[in-house]
């Protein structure tokens, strides 16, 4: 559609003063924290926030990096919602629920390995063989979510394929729930190499593991779209579904194959959660996947690398949000808030640029 | 369109005798299909732990429990889907006979092999590790606490018996279908509803009715349920010789009748002309709504209070959702301002303000913070695209959540514990309503639903209404023809808002306390599910949806009449949901207008072929346009 | 002073040069051409006037009031309404209710009157039904009768187009902008159509201007005519001046072999 005129209505007022609210917080906050971090009993500090403390920097650098792999993991999963949104145009709601069947099949296989032996004897390659499976059980799992829920309503309003993905995301959890009950499950202890603060930049092993295989994944993910035969065919269905068919591109295989790779990448992200957090319930998959979703719009929703920065972002800013604007301006408790930060980000990015940072991709019928 | 979709087929029943087909000349393939998707079907059900949880539930005493009803509807619903024949224009209509009874059969029987597979799998291996119901329960079900062999054997025994008769429905005439179906469906009405019939028994005192209907563990006893089923049968033959007596007075006078049939439906869209008859019903059923409650027992108040602050929901998000087109999926933020305002308000316990202002003026205040919510929320998303407001309104909604979780605004809304002590509503002094009471609650929630009624209908039918349509059909150009589309759905949001707080606001005097966690996103789902399940932007649809939803599966802090799917509610509104919108997106009862968006073509083809007949009876040409009967 | 006068317009996309230093001007009461090959940009310079496309530069004025940065529905309510080249029927609302919805900007009954029922409500609901059964009466009986409750989505292509027509017309403009408003009618329908709109002109006082290919149709009736081609005027004056110049002529035939 068209390019709608820069108006200025009473919305717009509102908005421009939404927009300068947000700006005004962080700003502030953020102007207190460097104040505390300077000294606590700065005077501006103390206005702010009575209880102001120092941050460490060792609690600093923590937070960073736990960001950091959060964000890795949030990209991983955004990826499948940014590339099913590039070649379908509508948001797969139930893909936070593929990331939780990853981290549960995951939970599953190691304790299993665990209980054997393997788990501690040799833990490089039982990581491995858990990963693949999760990617094999999340792959099968998107694919036939799109084969029974997807495909009959091609070409319907937009919409209706939205809705009926919450339908899929809710049978899938409580399937879950049902199949596999609601206790905890948590995967076994991780060899100490990885647990141990290292002595590399004082960061613990595991978290760097996380960035590593997020690293990994994305690069595969990569090559495929950009190198491979079967990515040229994506992004020309991404482009235009219908000129690409009459290209000879068989879009419902390319379709298919997309929410595969997208599951997939679920299915590492389920296992990097698992080694972050160590358990998982059945509700484990809506929080990360609905911010993971946030990470595609804010990085810019079709934009594979977009996704990938955006993940971090979101990860980034909710772990550091809460400690570096809202605990100086005097919230207390503010780490509960965390959840409301991302969305918060969200909500910001939208307002302030509504295709993301790095722009959207997007076939032309869905530019409005 | 039923009408105009009677009437071709009136004509092409009529020639020579179907060709028949022998008893093996089957659809392989698809037969296989169908077993192996009823297999897994079945196998998950199993292990669902659905049968285990649902077998205290008996529905005819001795013989018939919910556990076993469970793993016995779906093979009657695939082996009478295996059956199912679209017969195109120009394509073989076979006669229909014991093939397809015969396809229902192995369907049947092959699909349940899945249950023997699952029977013979639990008493070799042992993974309860991860399936928490493989377990004895479920084999002791499954073998009918007998043997292994009778479990392994019987149930694709049974499949058979049951795919037998799904299949065997296409072979019947539609007149024993149907009959079949609406003995089948109030038997177990019959049985689902004992705490409701229970408890009107007792109001109207006659409990002998009930005792007699019903055994002491629950559940129908046998020849109750032997006599509901024939008075079913009876009720519905009765129901189809009318039927049939109405078809045969309209088709003497012929075609033109058809033709004019098709003038009054469509007349039927006007507000204006609201026949007599409807009108005498809807007052005689608002008296029975009135009256009803003082012969309820509290159980049934209760449950219909529910379903009522449902219907409040669902009428809000209706107005969002249905009319205006915007999918808001946090619609629970309006809930909790409405539940939060009355109880920072009027409790004595609320943290922060020693207010305790009456109840009404809680309520006033509550649906200005609503409305100022509902604008709050809607203007940074209203220019956003439909999908992102999606996510955004959920954002919001998880938002609001957490902060009345928070430890930061703990000192106005108390965090995790949430504020009790909430008092209830004083009517003007004459009377007061309080959760102990569910019969007052019912009728503070009645007048509410009334009010809520009222608005949807006019707003439907007036300026506004008509904008939020054009919106939700193009909205640019709607914008182009001068509709203020910003201030429009801005007004969308604030009328659902208000809407919503109403419910809220019921909710916690109801209840006397709220917390966090009666506000999840799980909760704006199920509305959406009431919603959509109902029929979007259908009135009745709405209502009719809560009342089903609600009512049987209960809401998502709520029981409702089976209070056995408590844990699998949830999964039945998702897979709900999904079938829904894959088979039937205008919902229950489809508004007029959702109708004809989601079936252009077919209501397309329907207009052609009465303008068709109208044209041809006219004689080829006197009235009307015939430029609609040339167009390709 | 010219009804609606356009200076210096320029609409980009991207790098496409839609509307490339548009200069343009209606009197009141004309029937204005605007003809041009495909791609020229027609639909994009109306799309520019009815405020769905934002101008990258330039003026556009309607009775000496700019129009620059306002929303299509505050400019539909100074008095400007068009129609779609591919018709954008409310296409599940009935033809009645096509016609009541786009009177949105010129009523002002608020939610409170229509939950009360108020005299206001009451007497405006009317003159809006009645109003809408006006304009629907112009195109004869086509539109009216029984047809007043059908859908729209039910109408064959032509009454579609009458329709777009007479929704435009609900909104009480004072220039009406018609894109294509024959195309995929049948010769008869599309004189027939010519007609009505010089009497859209000399009965109902609108000025026109409308975007055409059928050259029989701008024949007929347009005052003036102006050729666009890759977003610029080309030709402007009579349908005869216009007709016989080699620049028209090239632009929509494309230039010869040898010349290229």
């Amino acid at each position: 559609m068209q390019l709608t005129t820069k108006q200025r209505t009473k919305v717009d007022w509102f908005l421009t003063i939404l927009r300068v609210i947000a700006l005004v917080v962080i700003c502030a906050g953020f102007a207190a924290f460097v104040a505390q971090m300077i000294d606590s009993q700065n005077p501006f500090a103390r206005w702010a926030n009575p209880d102001a403390i120092n941050l460490t920097g060792e609690q600093f650098q923590g937070l960073v990096v736990t960001g950091l792999a959060q964000g890795a993991m949030y990209g991983l999963i955004a990826l499948g919602y940014s590339m099913v949104y590039g070649v379908l145009g509508f948001i797969n709601f139930a893909h936070g629920e593929v990331f939780m069947v990853g981290a549960m099949t995951g939970a599953v296989t190691s304790s299993k390995l665990a209980e054997a032996g393997y788990w501690e004897s040799s833990f490089v390659l039982c990581l491995v063989l858990v990963v693949v499976l999760s990617m094999v059980v999340c792959t099968v799992t998107a694919v036939l979510m799109e084969r029974v829920a997807y495909r009959p309503l091609r070409g319907k309003p937009r919409l209706i394929p939205l809705i009926t993905s919450i339908g899929v995301s809710f049978f899938l959890q409580n399937s879950v729930l049902a199949l596999l009950g609601s206790t905890v499950k948590s995967y076994p202890d991780l060899p100490d190499w990885l647990t141990d603060k290292r002595t590399f930049l004082e960061i613990q092993g595991s978290k760097i593991l996380v960035v590593v295989v997020a690293a990994l994944a994305m690069a595969g993910l990569w090559y495929l779209v950009e190198k491979t035969k079967t990515g040229k065919a994506m992004r020309a269905v991404a482009e235009d579904a219908e000129i690409a068919s009459l290209m000879g591109i068989d879009v419902n295989r390319i379709i298919v194959k997309t929410f595969a790779v997208g599951g997939a990448m679920a299915g590492v992200a389920g296992i990097l959660w698992g080694l972050l957090f160590r358990s998982v319930i059945h509700t484990t998959g809506f929080l990360p996947g609905i911010k993971a979703f946030s990470s595609a719009v804010v990085g810019g929703i079709g934009n594979l690398g977009g996704s990938m920065a955006g993940g971090l972002t979101i990860g980034v800013a909710e772990s550091l949000g809460p400690l570096m604007i809202l605990e100086p301006l005097g919230v207390s408790g503010p780490s509960q808030l965390r959840d409301a930060v991302a969305f918060a980000v969200l909500i910001i990015v939208l307002l302030v640029r509504p295709s993301g940072i790095f722009g959207e991709r997007l076939p032309p019928e869905e530019r409005t | 369109m039923t009408a105009a979709g009677d009437f071709p087929a009136s004509q092409d029943a009529a020639p020579a005798a179907a060709p028949r087909r022998r008893l093996l000349e089957q659809d392989w393939r698809k037969l296989l299909r169908a077993s192996a998707i009823l297999a897994i079907a079945q196998v998950f059900i199993g292990l669902s732990g659905m049968p285990v949880s649902f077998d205290r539930r008996l529905l005819i005493d001795p013989i018939l429990s919910l556990g076993y009803l469970s793993l016995l509807w779906l093979p009657l619903a695939v082996s009478y889907w295996v059956g199912r024949e679209q017969v195109l224009e120009g394509m073989t209509a076979y006669a229909r006979g014991g093939r397809d009874v015969l396809a229902g059969a192995i369907t049947g029987a092959v699909g349940n092999a899945g249950l023997t597979l699952l029977v013979v799998g639990i008493t070799h291996f042992d993974i309860r590790d991860p399936l928490v119901n493989w377990s004895p329960q479920l084999l002791g079900i499954l073998e009918f606490e007998e043997s292994v062999w009778l479990g392994a054997l019987i149930w694709p025994a049974i499949g058979a018996g049951v795919g037998a008769l799904g299949g065997g429905m296409h072979w019947a005439s539609s007149r024993i279908t149907r009959t079949t179906v609406i003995v089948l469906l109030s038997v177990f009405g019959t049985a689902v509803l004992e705490s409701v019939i229970t408890d009107l028994s007792q109001g109207f005192h006659i409990e002998a009715v009930s005792d007699w209907l019903y055994g002491p563990k629950r559940g129908l006893t046998y020849p109750a349920a032997i006599v509901v089923a024939a008075a079913a049968a009876a009720i519905a033959g009765g129901i189809a010789a009318y039927r049939a007596f109405l078809a045969r007075t309209a088709s003497t006078s012929g075609q033109l009748g058809i033709a004019a049939s098709g003038e009054t439906s469509a007349n039927r869209v006007r507000w204006r002309r609201i026949p007599v008859r409807r009108l005498v019903g809807f007052a005689l059923s608002a008296a029975a709504i009135v009256v009803l409650p003082l012969f309820l027992g509290r159980l049934t108040n209760e449950l219909l209070a529910n379903v009522g602050l449902f219907i409040l929901l669902a009428l809000g998000l209706n107005i969002i959702v249905g009319l205006a087109g915007i999918l808001d999926l946090g619609y629970v933020a309006f809930f909790a301002v409405g539940g939060y305002s009355v109880a920072v308000l009027t409790s004595p316990g609320s943290p922060r303000f020693d207010l305790e202002i009456p109840w009404f003026g809680a309520l006033f205040a509550a649906m200005l913070l609503a409305g100022l919510a509902g604008l709050l929320i809607g203007a940074p998303v209203i220019r956003m695209r439909g999908d992102y407001l999606a996510i955004v309104t959920l954002g919001f909604g998880e938002i609001i959540r957490v902060l009345l979780l928070s430890d930061w605004l703990s000192g106005t809304f108390n965090g995790a514990q949430g504020i009790t002590n909430i008092p209830g509503v004083e009517v003007f002094g004459l009377a007061t309503v309080r959760g102990f009471e569910p019969r007052s609650v019912l009728y503070l929630v009645l007048v509410f639903c009334a009010i809520a009624v009222y608005v949807s209908w006019r707003l439907e039918n007036s300026r506004i209404g008509r904008a939020w349509m054009a919106i939700r059909e193009d909205e640019s150009v709607a914008e182009a023809m001068g509709v203020d589309t910003v201030s429009a759905k801005l007004m969308a949001f604030v009328t659902g808002a208000v809407l919503g707080s109403f419910s809220g606001a019921i909710l916690s005097a109801k209840v006397g306390s709220v917390f966090p966690h009666s506000f999840a996103i799980i909760v704006s789902i199920v509305i959406l599910v009431v919603v959509i399940f109902g029929g979007m932007g259908s009135i009745a649809g709405v209502i009719a949806g809560a009342a089903v939803l609600i009512g049987v599966l209960g809401g998502p802090n709520q029981p409702g009449l089976l209070q056995e799917f408590a844990e699998y509610k949830i999964l039945i509104y998702g897979a709900l949901l999904v079938w829904m919108m894959l088979q039937r997106s205008e919902g229950l009862i489809p508004s007029v207008r959702r109708a004809r968006e989601l079936h252009l073509d077919e209501m397309n083809q329907d207009a052609w072929l009465r303008a068709q007949v109208a044209a041809d009876d006219a004689g080829g040409g006197g009235g009307g346009d015939r430029s609609e009967g040339e167009q390709p | 002073m010219p009804m609606l006068e356009i200076t210096g317009l320029h609409v980009v996309f991207g790098g496409l040069h839609a509307i490339n230093d548009l200069d343009f001007a209606v009197e009141k009461g004309e029937i204005v051409a605007v003809i041009g090959p495909n791609g020229a940009g027609k639909t994009t310079f109306f799309n520019a006037i009815s405020g769905m496309v934002k101008p990258t530069e330039g003026q556009i004025a309607f009775e000496g009031r700019s129009l620059l940065g306002l929303d299509p529905n505050k400019i539909t309510s100074r008095g400007i309404a068009r129609t779609f080249q591919n018709v954008r029927l409310f296409a599940n609302m009935t033809v009645l209710e096509n016609v009541m919805v786009s009177q949105h900007c010129r009523t002002r009954q608020r939610i409170l009157d229509a939950l009360l029922q108020t005299r206001r409500f009451r007497t405006e609901e009317e003159q809006v039904r009645a109003r809408g059964k006006e304009v629907l009466g112009f195109f004869g009986t086509r539109l009216t009768g029984y047809r007043f409750d059908q859908p729209a989505s039910v109408l064959s292509y032509a009454n579609r187009r009458r329709l777009e027509i007479a929704r435009a017309m609900a909104t009480s403009p004072k220039l009406i902008l018609l894109d294509e408003p024959v195309a995929g009618m049948n010769p008869v329908e599309s004189a027939e159509l010519t007609q009505l709109i010089g009497k859209l002109r000399d009965e109902m006082g609108y000025t026109i201007v409308l975007i055409e290919h059928d050259m029989s149709v701008v024949r007929d009736i347009s005052d003036r005519v102006v050729v666009l081609d890759h977003g610029e005027a080309i030709a402007r004056g009579t349908y005869a001046e216009v007709s016989a110049n080699p620049q028209v002529i090239e632009a929509y035939l494309g230039q010869s072999a040898d010349g290229s």
